[in-house]
């Protein structure tokens, strides 16, 4: 199984958890990759491309139902930390393409490229044209730009937005409330 | 860039407009540009299925170019998530689609009952199996009686409607609510089966089919109706797969995929069921793949209700106290089922790190829940693949060489929620 993807380029590792299989790959190379995936193996329907962000992966530290050394926050219920300190993730941000075959034999398959904050990769329009506006969203949501997408614009913002809602620096609630019409 | 070009070759014989695959440009050979007048539709215009606005770009009546613009019901779903505890988060898929919101509250359960690696009794498998086709079955008559009133068939409305509440019923019988109903938990179903829930999914599922076939007699022989649908809206089966369309609209295309079928979940492999698929692409093939999969979810809800009978005093949820909520009788008796109680509702239970995609078929196709867990309390991250943000990057494609009148025919028959198209 884990062997089948051997020839990917660009892949860095496989990971294989909860059923499901992971091909981490250089960002350089991801468009490559995929195409290989989808002309070799057959994976030819992109069923998601999303981002996530893991600014302060782990942080909230070791808590819970046993106490630590650095104590359990009693003013954030709710808010306690950890059984166990999750792995630590290479970079800020890892944008995963869900790639589906499409057939009788379907499989699914995970593509998952590391980034940091300000890298970018290049569109998956050409081998997907359903990437158009997954690209234009994780733009609009996590500010990761697409090389070569011809419309990179904001999806689901206003256009004159300021700041990309779903990072973890993101603060939540107070936005101002707008009128129509305004300065 | 010898990528690119390798990759391009998808374009080959492809309606799909180039270089933007969702944006329809107005082609000078084609149209004479001073003749083009651009119109804003929408977003609040009452046939777009909510705040949909498309800019058209008209030539007399022909529609020369148009673009989607979508993000007027843009909630936040996905970030306020983070905030809330797993427990807490099940409320929030049901919102995102409100006509199909069991089968959205389903997809999320499923991911946490991965990451958790929690088993299902029997029972709760086959009422899921059961409220999820009656949810197809309700989204299909609200997508039906307001395609139908759009194209001025007005009574389709009402009888929709009509049969729709019958519908709610049950789910108010079952959950207390008509919508949003919350009665999927982690680890099976929030309360037992009502003893009379049987007799009235029974009588339920006598007249749901008598119901399908008096809408059909209304509009399959309808002169207006079949001109205003066949033709229109054209879809490749290629095209369809490459703008990663799912559902109805595939199978309208042409292609013989259901997620029920060819990557089971639940116990949909031992349900007797067909999947419908016509190959002309065109609103009419989607309204006959919607009408098909209403006869065939009253028949797994018949399955579903033979097999429920027979599991009449099993357990519903799984006996995992730290995870699932004790019986509320309980509370009166036992401390440790009241600090069970108080630890999950206040803290809510950890799920172990790790990243999972669980879709399932919703009414509008392939409804998939990307979820990242740092093993503590609260998501770390949630991603919903909603199948009509997907299927309205397909308006430019079907659009092409169409009139101003069949947009209207168009968009309804992408079957688009706003809800989830925005998040």
């Amino acid at each position: 199984m884990t062997a089948a993807y051997e020839g990917v380029p660009g892949l860095v590792e496989t990971v294989e958890a909860h059923g499901e299989t992971t091909l981490v790959v250089d960002p350089a190379r991801v468009v490559e990759a995929c195409l290989h995936l989808r002309d070799a193996h057959g994976f030819n329907f992109l069923s998601d491309l999303t981002p996530t962000d893991y600014l302060g992966w782990g942080s909230s530290g070791v808590a819970g139902y046993i106490g630590t050394s650095a104590g359990r926050d009693l003013h954030a219920p709710g808010s306690q930390g950890l059984a166990r300190v999750p792995d630590p993730k290479p970079k800020r941000f890892a944008v995963n393409y869900h790639l589906l075959r499409l057939s009788d034999g379907p499989v699914r398959v995970r593509v998952q490229a590391w980034i940091d904050d300000g890298e970018e990769l290049d569109t998956m329009i050409p081998v997907w044209p359903t990437a158009d506006w997954f690209e234009r969203e994780a733009w609009d949501m996590f500010g990761i730009a697409f090389r070569g997408h011809p419309n990179l614009v904001r999806i689901l913002m206003d256009d004159d937005w300021e700041g990309h809602p779903l990072r973890k620096d993101y603060p939540i609630g107070g936005e101002p409330v707008r009128f129509s019409g305004e300065e | 860039m010898p990528v690119i070009e390798r990759a391009a070759r998808i374009y080959e014989g492809s309606r799909i407009p180039s270089p933007i695959p969702t944006v329809l440009q107005v082609d000078p050979a084609k149209n004479a540009l001073e003749d083009i007048l651009t119109i804003n539709f929408g977003p609040n215009h009452p046939s777009t299925h909510g705040v949909l606005r498309l800019v058209v770009d008209l030539d007399g009546e022909h529609v020369a170019g148009i673009a989607a613009v979508i993000g007027y019901l843009h909630t936040g779903f996905e970030k306020t998530m983070e905030r809330k505890t797993w427990w807490k988060c099940i409320t929030y898929p049901e919102r995102i689609d409100y006509v199909s919101f069991q089968v959205n509250e389903l997809a999320f359960v499923l991911a946490i009952e991965k990451l958790l690696a929690l088993e299902v009794p029997q029972k709760a498998t086959w009422m899921r199996m059961c409220l999820s086709e009656m949810t197809r079955i309700h989204s299909h008559l609200v997508w039906l009686g307001t395609s139908a009133l759009e194209l001025g068939a007005i009574s389709m409305f009402w009888y929709t409607f009509d049969d729709r509440d019958a519908t709610l019923d049950l789910f108010e019988m079952v959950a207390g609510t008509r919508m949003h109903t919350r009665y999927f938990q982690a680890g099976g179903l929030a309360e037992d089966i009502p003893e009379g829930f049987y007799a009235q999914a029974r009588e339920w599922c006598k007249t749901m089919p008598k119901a399908i076939d008096e809408y059909e007699a209304i509009l399959d022989r309808n002169a207006i109706w079949l001109k205003r649908t066949k033709g229109i809206g054209l879809l490749s089966a290629d095209d369809a797969i490459a703008l990663g369309q799912s559902g109805p609209v595939l199978r309208a295309s042409g292609v013989d995929w259901d997620l029920r079928k060819n990557m089971p979940y639940l116990a949909y492999d031992e349900v007797a069921f067909d999947v419908p698929v016509y190959p002309e692409g065109d609103v009419y093939a989607r309204y006959k793949v919607h009408m098909d999969e209403m006869r065939q979810s009253v028949r797994i809800v018949s399955q579903c209700l033979d097999r429920l009978e027979e599991l009449r005093g099993e357990p519903w949820i799984a006996n995992d106290r730290k995870v699932v909520l004790p019986p509320r009788e309980e509370l009166h008796t036992s401390m440790e089922s009241l600090i069970h109680h108080f630890k999950i509702v206040t803290e809510g239970y950890t799920v172990p790190e790790g990243e999972i995609y669980q879709c399932v078929e919703s009414p509008r196709g392939e409804f998939g829940v990307y979820v990242v867990s740092d093993g503590g309390p609260k998501p770390w991250r949630v991603k919903f693949r909603a199948p009509s943000f997907v299927a309205l990057q397909a308006t430019a494609t079907c659009m092409t060489d169409a009139a101003v009148a069949d947009m209207i025919a168009i968009v309804g028959s992408l079957d688009g929620v706003m809800g989830e198209v925005d998040r």
